[in-house]
């Protein structure tokens, strides 16, 4: 099978999924108790207006002919209104989504840079103190509520020692955002070379960063130890002890080199982690992402968002994970040139 | 002249939670220079883990546990890693079992053999290159610009197990050890591959460890015989002695399992399994198998001893029926 | 050996933790909803081992009360997913086909979604009820047992006694339940214990952000979520304790569910 056909069939595999996502957002939105109509048309309305807004909505017609409004809405970007804000969800999605995309890289980048390393250490030198820490990390960390990991750290870095700063969202009081470019504060003060927002968007960021990226560092600590515990006693690195090559090229080039393969595909399990704990995360250090604009929606049964979300993420969730597919089929020779 | 390689009571011991299993059991092996070297013995009987020892590549929970390793004059088990590594690829190498997972899969083959030639002999990159060509059609690989840059994965067996022979001899080394090098190989390649062997080894003057469960491999190919059962090394002869006057209990059970069409007798399987290795007690570890068995046998273990000048058996009954021969 | 200690030990904290549940009125030394105004937000001590809330409400009581709650959805939830996904596994496998297909096509739409955010989704749209938090974990954890049984049953379905126990003319419903499916049980155990420490995390977040289980229900994230709002005050005990409570537990599972894994798992088995 050549290569472009390859990418052809794995991206026409993402449709159904696309498809059975939307029909399962639909499902959620217009099928359980709780009548739209009636919250949209308010507390005072009179049964004439509510079938009024039914047939406005489109709620008197077929399921069929509704999830066909549904999805094409979706398609469109229209992901409903929300009764709270008052405006499309998705304009106030994307309003929300630096903050959380922020969080996240920078979550991500934690658990891989230190992850990856901790879970080969682990592995090369096998029942060593670092491998002892890793396990308990493994253990523990993925037993840890990531809330709670979170409470604690605000506990002690910023109630205790004062080192963090109150759990209040992406700056400090005064501080003025940087210039839009990206939407990632960080990064927009740099392009814009400007410090103070710099310090404050990174000393914000830290502690929410830091507690997803502890709570995603265990799972991919565990996997890189056991992959690369296999990997080191594979026949083809006997095979390399044997033909004298260094340990170092051993261990961190041939080894190494194959263990980085099936971690790509880890990209996908840590991102499935990471939108479950940005939830969390954002509503412990207020931060105003997506995540915390859903359950602000969920206090105020405000619907749509929190379809929406679910949608989004999932949608999100899905693209990454045929990404991730078509990557490892680039670096895997095995697939590449089958 | 000194032999190529002396092992003197080699013990490689492995330590599990239930005990510790004693994987080779004091063995004494010489390999002389230029010869073919047949190991046999039945799966578990500590063939791969003697050479993976000589290469000093055993790994916790094993390790060596006594006896002396001397290559070309030099103790190996007294050298500093640094120096041992040295000698691993340059001076002893070793064709693995299976080759396809003994290569590198994410590594184009050529690649693996170029580094080598740096490796060990400092060449650049383009003099690497030249000699990985000139190997790989020594070996008999055809197109061998094209298939250095394939992958494992595109190679057929065949192919693969001359790469992984090419990748062994690219340096010359004086020994090589072959471990099942034709394991799941098809009747007719394993036999080329052995043919390939025995030719560079000639051509070289490399001796050659050829380890196998497969007499019939040893008859065709080898100088000389060692048999190993269950960690101790039972007979040692050459090729011809070993066939025709085999004196071991275990090894006389050995040639009767050879399938052979010129032989009425039927052939027997070697009765009994291998003992368990796991704190085995003293003594002759094919004792229960053996249907000459004394009482000695199992509380002593009998040490390897000349029946006749290169003919090493060691046996008690072998030895009593030989001093009572002439009597009787 | 050390290994097994650890297992041991953590096998009797979870059956001491299920105890203690459903000990719950005789064991907690308070009424876990009673305010007393005069106790209020007392700081850990003898008579109020883990403190009391800004109600005077003694901590501990509510923690072993919440238990309850957090075991009892929890198991429901696993229980659930476990019947229903051996049940679709089973016949997906067995059966394959159209009704493989159809199977194996919605377990895939679930997984399309991180399983935290379609529970939040699920129980969002049918509201804060505790069974509908059992019903949205289920959901998400269908598809673990389904995937698992499926491939077991199209292995063990080739196996000799699955063709004796078709020759002799058994019915179909009664080879698969009877004869094949206890023959996928071990792996479906392990994943089982395993699943319940993830699923106590999940009813956890869910009430932490204030989905399924309301208050005054003491329930173990819902109670760290009250003590958030007093770290700054310094009342620490309030949100230490409750999340405390979810980790050990959550730990004892899957200490003991990796400890099955090995067991039960052949290829670990045995490694000399």
């Amino acid at each position: 099978m050549g290569f472009g056909r390859y990418v052809a069939t794995r991206v026409l595999l993402v449709l159904p999924t696309l498809f059975g996502v939307t029909l399962i957002t639909f499902t959620l939105t217009y099928l359980l108790p709780g009548n739209p109509a009636l919250v949209k048309a308010g507390p005072l309305a009179t049964p004439e207006h509510i079938q009024e807004m039914e047939r406005r909505m489109g709620l008197d017609r077929p399921v069929p002919v509704q999830y066909w409004r549904y999805l094409s809405g979706v398609l469109r970007g229209d992901f409903g209104e929300s009764a709270t804000t008052g405006r499309p969800v998705l304009d106030d999605f994307l309003q929300r989504v630096p903050a959380t995309l922020e969080l996240t890289l920078a979550s991500m980048l934690i658990a891989i840079a230190l992850g990856i390393p901790l879970g080969v250490v682990a592995a090369v030198r096998r029942d060593g103190p670092v491998d002892h820490a890793s396990r308990l990390l493994g253990v523990g960390g993925v037993a840890m509520p990531t809330f709670w990991t979170g409470l604690l750290a605000v506990y002690f870095f910023f109630y205790q020692l004062g080192v963090a700063p109150p759990p209040l969202g992406r700056l400090s009081p005064g501080v003025t955002a940087p210039t839009a470019l990206t939407g990632l504060h960080t990064i927009d003060a740099l392009l814009t070379g400007n410090g103070r927002a710099l310090a404050s968007a990174l000393h914000q960021l830290m502690l929410p960063a830091l507690t997803l990226g502890f709570s995603v560092m265990a799972p991919v600590t565990r996997m890189v130890r056991a992959t690369m515990l296999e990997i080191l006693e594979s026949d083809y690195i006997k095979a390399a002890w044997a033909a004298g090559l260094p340990r170092r090229t051993i261990v961190y080039g041939d080894a190494l080199r194959n263990c980085m393969i099936p971690v790509i595909t880890l990209i996908g399990v840590v991102f499935g982690f990471l939108m479950a704990g940005n939830v969390v995360v954002e509503i412990v250090f207020a931060w105003p992402g997506i995540g915390n604009y859903a359950v602000t929606s969920l206090l105020t049964k405000d619907a749509a968002p929190i379809q929406g979300f679910v949608l989004f993420v999932a949608a999100v969730y899905v693209l990454i994970n045929l990404t991730v597919d078509l990557v490892y089929s680039v670096v895997d020779p095995r697939i590449r040139l089958r | 002249m000194t032999p190529l390689l002396e092992v003197r009571g080699l013990r490689v011991e492995f330590d599990t939670d239930e005990g510790t299993v004693g994987a080779v059991d004091a063995i004494d092996l010489t390999v002389r220079r230029g010869e073919i070297l047949g190991l046999v013995g039945e799966s578990g009987s500590g063939k791969s883990v003697t050479a993976l020892a000589v290469f000093r590549l055993i790994r916790p929970p094993g390790r060596i546990a006594g006896g002396s390793i001397c290559f070309d004059g030099r103790e190996l088990l007294a050298l500093p890693e640094e120096e041992m590594r040295r000698i691993r690829g340059a001076q002893i190498a070793m064709v693995f079992q299976s080759p396809r997972t003994a290569l590198n899969p994410v590594l184009p083959v050529g690649r693996q053999i170029a580094r080598l030639y740096r490796l060990h002999q400092g060449c650049t990159a383009a003099e690497a290159r030249r000699r990985t060509l000139e190997m790989l059609g020594l070996v008999g690989i055809p197109e061998p610009e094209r298939r250095a840059g394939q992958y494992a994965h595109q190679l057929s067996g065949g192919m693969c197990q001359r790469v992984m022979i090419a990748m062994a001899l690219a340096t010359s080394p004086r020994l090589l050890l072959a471990d099942e090098p034709t394991t799941g190989l098809d009747v007719s390649i394993a036999a080329q591959i052995l043919d390939l062997l025995r030719d560079l080894g000639r051509r070289t003057g490399a001796s050659i460890v050829l380890i196998t469960h497969d007499l019939g491999v040893v008859a065709g190919l080898c100088d000389r015989v060692a048999v190993m059962h269950a960690g101790q090394l039972v007979e040692c002869a050459d090729v011809r002695t070993l066939f025709r006057e085999p004196a071991h209990p275990y090894t006389r059970a050995l040639v009767r399992s050879i399938p052979r069409v010129d032989r009425e007798v039927a052939m027997e399987p070697v009765p009994g399994v291998v003992p368990s290795l796991l704190e085995a007690p003293p003594g002759c570890r094919y004792a229960d198998r053996c249907p000459d068995v004394l009482d000695v046998c199992r509380t002593v273990r009998p040490a390897l001893s000349a029946m006749a000048p290169g003919h090493e058996v060691a046996c008690y009954a072998t030895e009593a029926a030989r001093v009572a021969a002439p009597r009787g | 050996m050390r290994r097994n200690s650890l297992s041991l030990a953590a096998l009797g904290a979870i059956l001491a933790i299920i105890l203690l549940a459903l000990a719950a009125p005789l064991v907690a030394p308070y009424d876990p909803d009673a305010p007393q105004a005069a106790d209020a937000l007392q700081t850990p001590s003898w008579r109020h081992w883990l403190g009391t809330d800004i109600y005077g409400r003694d901590q501990l009581s509510r923690i072993v009360w919440a238990a309850r709650v957090d075991l009892l959805v929890a198991l429901a939830a696993t229980a659930m997913a476990l019947t229903t996904g051996c049940v679709v596994g089973a016949l997906a496998g067995y059966r394959g086909g159209l009704v493989d297909q159809v199977v194996m096509r919605v377990v895939d739409t679930i997984m399309a979604f991180p399983a935290f955010i379609l529970a939040m989704g699920i129980t969002a749209a049918a509201g804060n009820a505790t069974a509908n938090v059992v019903v949205a974990i289920a959901i998400t954890h269908v598809p673990i047992y389904a995937r698992l049984i499926r491939s077991e049953m199209l292995r063990v379905r080739e196996m000799e006694y699955a063709e004796a126990a078709r020759t002799v003319g058994n019915r179909q419903r009664r080879i698969i339940f009877y004869h094949l499916l206890p023959n996928c049980f071990p792996p479906v155990i392990v994943q089982a214990t395993l699943a319940m420490g993830f699923a106590i995390l999940t009813v956890a977040a869910l009430s932490f952000i204030g989905l399924g289980i309301q208050p005054p229900q003491s329930e173990w994230g819902a109670m760290t979520a009250e003590g958030a709002g007093y770290i700054v005050s310094g009342e620490w005990w309030l949100f230490l304790f409750p999340g405390l409570a979810i980790m050990v537990t959550v730990l004892a599972f899957n200490l003991v569910g990796d400890t099955l894994r090995d067991l039960l798992d052949p290829r670990m088995r045995g490694v000399a």
